[in-house]
């Protein structure tokens, strides 16, 4: 067994070793260790010149990784979590993602951004963001977001070999899950969904760290009767439309799982594309876990009243089912 | 002063400013025509500033510029036609009509682009430079912005970090007193913008940006020392612009009689003049770049007027390497 920080590790590792053109760097990378210890032991093993510690200018470190990938190299860029990379967004939205189209196809920016996202430790309102919607909402960038040790591992590696800018979302709370890990096995597509586990009465749809929350509500479930499958949705940019339509094409029921604030989230978009692609195959109206739309409190009672709990999903899969 | 320089070299330079010149006239004549949309920013009065720069670097430097671009991509090595057919959002154009006016490009002529968010493309001309330097590319790379830039974090991030990583990066700031209608001294704290970049241990000189010759000398010895030691250097180019912001701006923020003194330093008018002193140049000489100019800038509208428009069927292409549908 694997923890999901080690998965990552090894993916770095990998991808250092392999490709002279990729390198590293973000803040505290290097001699810190990472800010969740995942780069740990890279800088003594590979030097300072291919992992680097920046100085704290998320919106220049971000567009110097968009330049060194314009010059040739695969830059990996860890933003220390989603919450400081709002100081990068101007690079992300302006230059990343529009400089192959703007160019007319002359220039392309291959690199990798990693970031931590999500609530559940009780840093409060400052670093507790989910806002992997506001990336997957712009064309020319892709957005990954692994639940599974595996799928960290793998994703990484898919992203740096990705010729498009693609952002990659790592849960904070899922740095020490352990899971098995296969470096040999040929991962499946980076952009395509996953069913996670099979029910036939409802889909709940989820990605990143709610994975997990529902894959646990799903058990909740089914002492009570009620049959859940698990969507993990992995790409958030593209959305994989067939696995989320087949799904509830089978169970004629969904909910969607979310840790953004439910107004304008991809429990949004998720709900739209249903509407609009599998309207007739619904039993029941979509229903949406998301965040209370408050900032995220401190305190822990508090905090796990705003962010999405196993209670919430099972009370909303009942409703659907009729039975809540 | 004599201007030190051979009669080739001079021909060179003024066709150079004179072609920018007449091209921008037509842009602006275009524009009233409402052949070119969008945005347009005219280079008209800062030509030498572009033109001794383009000439003092190397074939093999990346370049990275700002919205008032077109001049430093047609001494770049862009053609006119590409420019102009750009503009008019051709297919033909340089960017393939998908940029426009602000966002001309170049991979063959490393013309990383006209960048149109202030300061957005200093983190990128950093990044060049660091790829290079990670390649061990004998490379620099010349990063346009204005003064108006000085005031974006990104321009103080960007020295802190080339400077901290040691990478070859020329910043050049184009100082031409307005960040679009706001004055120098309405929007810094320290009107000696050269001040700055030594806080962050870069050196910074400055130069007269309407004397083509020295900024052309200014840049190659800048760029040159940032070429030996692989250490970043910023040059301010002190200029003016002659014409509106963009063709939206009423410039009620400037007087005429500002714009008629500054024009008495007009960069053309005051290098023809030298060059004529010095009998480098003759009154036939220019009347044959003219010729040469408004030959090139018609061939260049033709190819503009010729050129298809990309079907809009084709409208996602190049958002991503494969289309994701």
């Amino acid at each position: 067994m694997t923890t999901y920080r080690d998965a990552v590790r090894t993916a770095l590792q990998t991808l250092l070793r392999e490709d002279p053109r990729v390198f590293f760097m973000g803040e505290d990378v290097g001699r810190y260790g990472g800010p969740y210890a995942v780069s740990k032991g890279l800088l003594e093993e590979f030097g300072e010149d291919r992992v680097r510690d920046t100085p704290l200018c998320e919106s220049t470190f971000v567009g110097a990784g968009i330049g060194a990938a314009l010059g040739g190299m695969r830059p990996i860029v860890e933003v220390m979590t989603v919450n400081f990379s709002l100081l990068a967004l101007d690079q992300v939205v302006n230059n990343a993602a529009v400089m192959r189209h703007m160019s007319g196809g002359q220039f392309e920016v291959p690199i990798a951004v990693r970031m931590a996202t999500g609530g559940g430790k009780q840093i409060a309102a400052q670093h507790s963001h989910s806002l992997e919607n506001w990336y997957a909402h712009v064309p020319g960038i892709k957005v990954l977001a692994p639940a599974t040790v595996q799928d960290a591992h793998d994703m990484l590696l898919a992203a740096v070999e990705d010729p498009d800018p693609v952002f990659v979302f790592e849960h904070q709370m899922l740095y020490g899950i352990e899971g098995p890990l296969d470096i040999d096995s040929t991962p499946p597509s980076p952009w395509k969904a996953a069913i996670r586990r099979d029910g036939a009465d409802v889909s709940l749809i989820a990605y990143g760290g709610s994975v997990h929350k529902a894959l646990t509500a799903a058990v909740e479930l089914e002492k009570e009767g009620v049959s859940a499958e698990v969507v993990d949705l992995r790409s958030l940019r593209p959305l994989d439309r067939d696995t989320i339509i087949g799904s509830v094409s089978r169970t004629h029921r969904a909910v969607v799982i979310d840790e953004a604030w439910k107004t304008g989230s991809l429990a949004s978009e998720i709900s739209a594309i249903l509407a609009e692609d599998a309207f007739y195959e619904l039993d029941a109206p979509v229903a949406r876990v998301c965040t209370l739309e408050v900032p995220i409190p401190y305190a822990k009672h508090l905090e796990e009243a705003a962010i999405p709990q196993v209670d919430r999903i099972v009370e909303a899969a009942k409703r659907t089912v009729g039975d809540g | 002063m004599t201007l030190d320089i051979s009669r080739d070299h001079a021909l060179e330079l003024l066709r150079d400013m004179i072609r920018i010149r007449r091209l921008e006239e037509k842009s602006a004549e275009l524009y009233a025509k409402q052949k070119i949309r969008g945005f347009l920013h005219l280079y008209i009065g800062e030509e030498a500033v572009g033109v001794g720069a383009m000439h003092a670097l190397r074939e093999d430097d990346n370049i990275v510029a700002t919205y008032r671009e077109h001049g430093h991509a047609l001494v770049r090595g862009i053609p006119a036609g590409e420019i102009m057919a750009e503009m008019y959002g051709k297919a033909n154009g340089c960017s393939g009509g998908r940029g426009g006016s602000m966002h001309l490009f170049s991979a063959d002529r490393r013309f990383y682009g006209g960048h149109a968010i202030v300061g957005g493309g200093m983190p990128i001309a950093v990044g060049l430079a660091l790829a290079d330097k990670m390649k061990a590319e004998p490379r620099v790379t010349a990063c346009f912005f204005g003064d108006g830039a000085t005031d974006e974090g990104e321009f103080h991030e960007s020295l802190n970090l080339a400077a901290l990583w040691k990478l070859p990066v020329l910043f050049l700031c184009e100082n031409n007193e307005y960040a679009m209608g706001t004055a120098l001294y309405r929007h810094v704290s320290d009107r000696n913008i050269a001040n700055n970049p030594p806080a962050y241990g870069v050196p910074a000189d400055s130069v007269n940006g309407m004397d083509v010759v020295a900024v052309e000398r200014a840049v190659h010895n800048e760029s040159e020392l940032v070429r030996e030691t692989s250490q970043p250097r910023f040059l301010e180019l002190k200029t003016y612009r002659f014409r509106a912001h963009s063709m939206y701006d009423a410039e009620l923020y400037r007087s005429k009689e500002e714009v008629e003194e500054h024009k008495k330093q007009d960069p053309i008018d005051s290098f023809q003049e030298r060059a004529m002193s010095d009998e480098l140049i003759t009154q036939t000489d220019i009347d044959a770049i003219e010729a040469d100019a408004a030959e090139e800038i018609a061939a260049a509208v033709e190819f503009a007027e010729q050129g298809e428009w990309e079907p809009a069927e084709d409208i996602t292409r190049h958002t991503y390497a494969r289309d994701l549908s």
